[in-house]
C-alpha cells in the first residue's frame, strides 16, 4: 500500500502535467484558428486562378505545356508532409503509415520512387530506417510563407522538366473539421487536363499580351506553386487541430487519473485514522484489565 | 454594378487586398503602363513589380503589386499578384532597408545571384516610389 506522502506526491505531478497539456491545448488553439484564417484567405486566389486558366484553355487551340505533358510512369517523386513537432496524436503516424504503404506499393509495382519530406518528424522517420531522401525542408512548419511553397515548387518542377522524375504525388493531412483529418494522397503533376469553363456566354475576343503562350506558360507553375501552399496551409491547420484534440484528451486522462488518486488517498487516510482508533481502543481496554 | 465603373479586385495568395468599383485603373504591364476605364475590351496581361492606382472620384488610392496577372473586362480589372500592398501599408523603413542590402550584393562581382538581387532592389525601389507619390499628391 503506498503511503499517503506518495500518493500525494503522485497528485502533485499529475496535477503539472494537466497544467501543461492544458496550456498546450490553449496554444494550438489559438495557432489552429491562425491556419484555418490563413487557408480561407488563400482560397479566393486559387479559385480565381482556376478560373483565369480554364478561360485560357476555353478559348485555346489546344495550349500546350511541359507540365502538362504526359509521359509514361517510371519515376515517381513522392512528397510527404508532417509536422515538425510531437504531440500531436497519430497526426505523423497516419500520414507514415499511409506513405510507407504507398511507396510499397509503387515500388513492388516497379516503379522508381523518389522521396522527398517536408517536416521533421518525416525526416527523422526515414532517417532512423536509413531510407535515402532527396531533399528533406524543415522547420518552415508554423510559419509557412509562400516563399516556401515556392521553393518546393521550383525543385519539383525543374526535376519534372528535366525528366527526372515522370509524375509528383503528394501526400498530405486534408484538413476536415476541426475534429478530423484525412489523409489524402493527391498527384500534382502532371496536371489534370484544365478543364474549358462551362459557362461561356460572354465569348471574349481577349488581347493577350505578351503572348497567350506567355500568359499560360507563366500561370501553369504557378498553378503547382498554389497547390502545394496549399497543401502545406492544410497540414498546418490539420496539425494544431491534431494537436489540441491530443491535448484534450491528454487533460481530460489527467483530471481521472487525479480522482481516482484523490479517492485512493482518502481511503488510505481513513484506514490510517481508523488503525489509531483501534489501537486507543485496544490500549484502553488493556489497562481497564 | 453601378454604371460607369470598373470592379477593381486584388488578390493573393494572402488574401483579398482590395475589392471596390472605381473610375479608373492603371497599372504596369509587362508590355507598358496601362490604363483602364469603364468598356475598355477583354485584355489579359502579366504584371511587372510596380504601381497600381486607381482613381475613384477624386480620391486616388496607390498599391504596390509584385508580379502577376490581370484580366480585364469591360467592367471588371482583376489582379492576381504574389503580393500586393496597399501605399499605408508599406513599411517603408524596411523598403530602405532592403534597398541597401541589394545595392551592396550587386556591388559585390562574385557570388551573387544576380537576378535575385535585382529584383530584389526593384520591389524596394517601387515600394519608396510608391510611399513618396501618395505624400506628394
Amino acid at each position: 500500500m503506498a503511503t499517503l506522502r506518495d500518493i500525494k506526491r503522485r497528485i502533485k505531478a499529475v496535477e503539472s502535467t494537466s497544467k501543461i497539456t492544458k496550456a498546450m491545448k490553449m496554444v494550438s488553439a489559438a495557432k489552429f484558428r491562425k491556419a484555418q484564417q490563413r487557408m480561407l484567405e488563400m482560397r479566393p486566389y486559387a479559385e480565381r486562378m482556376n478560373g483565369i486558366l480554364s478561360s485560357l484553355a476555353s478559348g485555346a487551340e489546344g495550349e500546350t505545356h511541359p507540365l502538362l505533358m504526359v509521359r509514361p510512369r517510371r519515376n515517381i517523386e513522392v512528397l510527404v508532409l508532417t509536422s515538425d513537432r510531437g504531440l500531436c496524436g497519430a497526426f505523423n503516424t497516419n500520414i507514415m503509415k499511409a506513405a510507407t504503404r504507398h511507396i510499397d506499393e509503387l515500388r513492388r509495382e516497379g516503379y522508381e520512387v523518389t522521396i522527398d519530406v517536408v517536416g521533421r518528424k518525416a525526416r527523422d522517420y526515414y532517417k532512423r530506417r536509413a531510407i535515402e531522401m532527396r531533399k528533406a525542408w524543415t522547420g518552415i512548419a508554423g510559419k509557412i510563407s509562400y516563399a516556401n511553397a515556392q521553393e518546393i515548387a521550383a525543385e519539383i518542377i525543374e526535376n519534372y522538366t528535366n525528366e527526372t522524375t515522370d509524375e509528383v504525388v503528394l501526400i498530405f493531412n486534408e484538413f476536415k473539421s476541426a475534429i478530423a483529418q484525412q489523409v489524402v494522397i493527391s498527384r500534382i503533376l502532371p496536371l489534370a487536363p484544365i478543364q474549358a469553363a462551362e459557362e461561356t456566354l460572354p465569348i471574349y475576343n481577349f488581347i493577350y499580351e505578351p503572348s497567350k503562350q506567355e500568359i499560360f506558360s507563366r500561370l501553369v507553375p504557378k498553378n503547382v506553386e498554389i497547390q502545394i501552399f496549399r497543401a502545406l496551409l492544410e497540414s498546418q491547420a490539420s496539425e494544431e487541430a491534431a494537436r489540441m484534440a491530443a491535448m484534450e484528451n491528454a487533460t481530460r486522462a489527467a483530471n481521472d487519473m487525479i480522482g481516482s488518486l484523490t479517492l485512493q488517498f482518502n481511503k488510505a487516510r481513513q484506514a490510517s485514522i481508523t488503525k489509531e482508533l483501534m489501537d486507543i481502543v485496544g490500549g484502553v481496554e488493556a489497562m481497564k484489565g | 454594378m453601378a454604371e460607369g465603373k470598373v470592379l477593381l479586385e486584388i488578390v493573393t495568395p494572402q488574401g483579398l487586398v482590395f475589392s471596390e468599383e472605381v473610375d479608373e485603373v492603371t497599372a504596369a504591364g509587362s508590355e507598358g503602363e496601362f490604363g483602364v476605364l469603364p468598356g475598355h475590351v477583354p485584355f489579359v496581361t502579366t504584371l511587372k513589380i510596380g504601381m497600381l492606382t486607381c482613381k475613384k472620384g477624386n480620391e486616388s488610392k496607390y498599391f504596390f503589386v509584385n508580379w502577376g496577372y490581370a484580366e480585364v473586362g469591360a467592367e471588371k480589372v482583376m489582379i492576381l499578384a504574389d503580393s500586393a500592398e496597399r501605399s499605408e501599408d508599406i513599411d517603408l523603413d524596411r523598403a530602405t532597408a532592403a534597398k541597401k542590402r541589394a545595392e551592396e550584393r550587386l556591388k559585390q562581382a562574385e557570388n551573387v545571384d544576380f537576378a535575385r538581387a535585382e529584383s530584389a532592389l526593384e520591389r524596394a525601389v517601387t515600394r519608396s516610389q510608391v510611399v513618396e507619390i501618395r505624400r506628394v499628391k
